[in-house]
């Protein structure tokens, strides 16, 4: 049962410095104890689909900030207004927080700064899906060891 | 789902099972907002879009408890599904966003949302929100029982509304809803009065109301306290408190309309037009909409955004009121009292009149008058459209009367609903539309409806610029207002000289106003075909409003009014009125109505009213 312990030690230990560093908030932690019996992959469902929608949106903004003709902010701020709830939802604090400035970017009808935070926004969302991957695999890890994932307060 | 339905089957449970339906586009979120809900045991249902969700909530009303709703979704504002649904509805709706900002909370809270809640959500704030559920409940109930004694309801409702003991309250809630039942069961179906004394139920048919409003305006409406108002009007078996009760639901009803009544003239113009598009109100219950009228100002307040809460269309779905859904209650026509300033009131009450007239009761039915869309979602008989239950029961308008105010107020509203939203705006109705801005506001419109009338003020132009958003939502508003317009018209036929509308023909009878009706609810389609359908109501295609009036004129064909008014909206919403100042027939009289009340410019409406053209109605001759 050591490497059980050990794989948990290294969760919560990874865990925390998620949430230190920002990546994650308290909103990813009510997440995940509303994973039970009933729905075990529950977080990483609902990760999943962060990232799909994240993308999606990612694109519709460059799309929409690549415009020559002239930029339709209001379809930009739409999409990060957007981004900005999936994200509060899941807990993605670093990148809700992009989006906090980049509304502000859009309003201003500032298109450099709204490349920039577009930029910054791509950069965090890729960050976080590569920590959330590693988090779900130490998971994923533990419980083939027949461990229980630690919550983590 | 009516409040002894909830009571009945919930009791045990609730909120245990609550049944929710979550609107969000944001998979994301919708995906944790559902799991957090079926966290706190209730019955989720879960869409992304927002017309889905309608039309679920459309399908069957009673089907669901609470609508929680994302504000920003791409296929539908958040505000305008909140709109609808609170008019056709009459449901609790609470809104979700990520954007907390002062001001979106308070359009959240004008539209008639009774909760608005911030993304990331938190399932502790999921947990209690089946108060909403309760409270609203409690109003309706409270509002349809009888005034003078005080309910087991305010009983119920403050113990309900100690929502940290949910134990205890549900308990309380049974024990006292039980009580309630016994009443209620006792007493009569619409009257939820649960007094001890068992009175047996008052119908307020059109002559009833005709005379009460008659004593109203001899006594003047500031002036009408019940007894008096009981001993004019000299009828046998009246007791005071079926006279409080009536004129409580009138002076709401005459509130809505005036607040309706300046948004309608706007739309009124344009509704002159419309065809029978906003008569499909879909889901108008016509006098549903009536009732909750009295009972609630939330929706009211919401549909007309920038008008009072007096609010007509507030959701009027107090169960007792929807007279259309055949519910004879004897308080849920009443046309809501609404109290607009002086003058309406007193159109207003002829206006109800006319509508009482009809004993086409269908008409009433069909009337969704905007008010009661909620109602006629309920109502099947309402068919809302074409489905006017030709039933002879009043039904629709329990007081037949009431269903004429509640046209009136719908009529009002929904023109300018109807009207401004979309298309409309009548041609012709330019005139009218100016001075009838305001009533378009009513809140009957969906959400867009309403949005589309604050545009429409401006003028008649603008509703005859279709406005091809709202039409979807204004649609159903309209159709009240076609409806009510249509009814009214009969009445009103009087003097309108455009009489271009006068689909006539039937209109006297109830069809005009259940075509009407009907097409208010169709209007929701947005198909003018609500008020084809109305065919054989009489013309009173989309326009029926306007055809009613008009019908009287011409007597000719029955073509139904042409809905010059909008009809893209299908609205019937009024015609043009010619010279504004005049309400195009039937519509116009609503517009008139409506904007004289709004706007204190009794000049359409007065002569509306005084012409009388209904014949049956007392209004004419009152006025």
């Amino acid at each position: 049962m050591d490497v059980v312990n050990q794989l948990q030690r290294q969760f919560i230990d990874y865990s925390a410095s998620l949430h230190r560093e920002g990546f994650l908030d308290d909103q990813f932690t009510q997440l995940q104890k509303l994973q039970d019996d009933n729905s075990p992959d529950f977080v990483v469902e609902v990760a999943s689909l962060f990232f799909e929608d994240c993308e999606k949106l990612i694109n519709n903004m460059a799309r929409a900030l690549e415009q020559q003709q002239g930029v339709d902010f209001r379809q930009v701020d739409a999409s990060v207004h957007q981004l900005k709830g999936s994200s509060s939802s899941i807990g993605a604090m670093r990148v809700k927080d992009v989006c906090v400035a980049f509304r502000s970017f859009c309003e201003a009808q500032n298109r450099e700064g709204c490349l920039r935070c577009l930029q910054q926004v791509t950069h965090e969302y890729s960050l976080l899906k590569n920590k959330l991957q590693t988090l779900f695999r130490l998971q994923q890890q533990i419980l083939a060891a027949g461990g229980s994932i630690p919550v983590v307060e | 789902m009516t409040v002894e339905q909830i009571v009945s089957e919930g009791k045990d449970q609730f909120p245990i099972g609550m049944r929710v339906l979550a609107v969000d586009d944001d998979p994301t979120c919708l995906l944790l907002l559902g799991t957090l809900l079926r966290r706190c045991q209730y019955h989720v249902t879960t869409t992304s879009q927002a017309k889905t969700a309608l039309k679920m909530l459309r399908e069957n009303k009673n089907k669901f408890d609470l609508v929680i709703s994302d504000v920003h979704m791409p296929d539908m504002d958040g505000f305008k599904l909140l709109e609808h649904v609170g008019l056709e509805m009459d449901l609790p709706v609470i809104m979700l966003s990520a954007n907390g900002d002062t001001k979106l909370v308070m359009k959240g809270i004008t539209h008639g949302a009774c909760d608005y809640l911030l993304k990331p959500v938190r399932i502790e704030e999921l947990q209690n929100i089946w108060q909403h559920v309760v409270r609203r409940k409690k109003k309706d109930r409270c509002n349809s029982g009888s005034k003078d004694k005080p309910h087991p309801d305010s009983g119920e409702a403050a113990g309900i509304g100690n929502v940290d003991n949910n134990g205890k309250l549900n308990k309380k809630r049974k024990d006292q809803n039980e009580d309630e039942d016994d009443e209620r069961d006792e007493n009569g179906h619409d009257n939820e009065d649960p007094s001890a004394q068992k009175k047996p139920r008052v119908v307020w048919s059109v002559e009833l109301h005709r005379k009460f409003v008659a004593a109203v305006n001899q006594l003047g409406i500031d002036k009408a306290v019940p007894k008096k108002i009981l001993e004019l009007m000299n009828v046998e078996k009246l007791t005071r408190e079926n006279v409080a009760s009536h004129l409580q639901k009138f002076r709401l009803y005459l509130k809505r309309i005036s607040c309706v009544a300046n948004q309608q003239a706007n739309m009124a113009a344009a509704l002159g037009t419309a065809d029978s598009a906003y008569l499909r109100m879909g889901s108008l219950n016509g006098l549903g909409n009536f009732h909750t009228l009295a009972g609630s100002d939330q929706l009211h307040n919401a549909a007309f955004r920038s008008f009072p809460p007096s609010g007509v269309l507030g959701r009027l779905n107090t169960p007792a009121g929807l007279g259309i859904r055949g519910l004879p209650s004897p308080g849920t026509i009443q046309l809501g009292h609404v109290q607009n300033s002086g003058n309406p009131t007193n159109d207003l009450s002829k206006l109800q009149s006319f509508v009482p007239g009809n004993h086409n009761t269908n008409i009433l039915q069909g009337m969704p008058m905007s008010l009661e869309l909620d109602r006629l979602q309920h109502n099947k008989n309402v068919g809302h459209i074409g489905e006017l239950p030709t039933t002879d029961s009043m039904t629709v308008f329990p007081g037949s009367g009431n269903l004429v105010d509640a046209r009136i107020t719908g009529f009002s509203n929904n023109q300018l609903l109807g009207v401004t939203s979309n298309s409309l705006m009548l041609e012709g109705s330019s005139q009218q539309a100016t001075s009838h801005t305001s009533v378009s506001a009513i809140g009957f419109q969906n959400g867009n409806a309403l949005s589309d009338f604050t545009s429409i003020a401006p003028a008649s132009n603008q509703l005859q610029d279709s406005k091809a958003g709202s039409q979807g939502q204004a649609s159903p508003i309209n159709c009240n207002a076609g409806q009510i317009i249509r009814s009214a018209p009969q009445e009103w036929n009087a003097p309108r000289k455009d009489a271009p509308y006068q689909s006539h023909a039937s209109i006297n009878s109830s069809i005009p106003i259940n075509g009407a009706m009907i097409q208010l609810g169709q209007c929701l389609d947005r198909n003018n075909s609500i008020f084809h359908r109305t065919t054989d109501l009489d013309s009173v295609g989309p326009l029926n409003f306007v055809d009613p009036l008009s019908i009287k004129h011409s007597e000719g064909d029955n073509s139904i009014m042409e809905p010059s008014v909008i009809e893209k909206e299908g609205y019937l919403m009024f015609q043009p009125r010619p010279h504004g100042s005049h309400v195009p027939d039937n519509i116009g009289s609503l517009e008139d109505l409506a904007s004289a009340m709004m706007k204190q410019v009794p000049t359409n409406l007065s002569v509306l009213l005084q012409e009388g053209g209904c014949n049956g109605y007392s209004l004419r001759t009152s006025i």
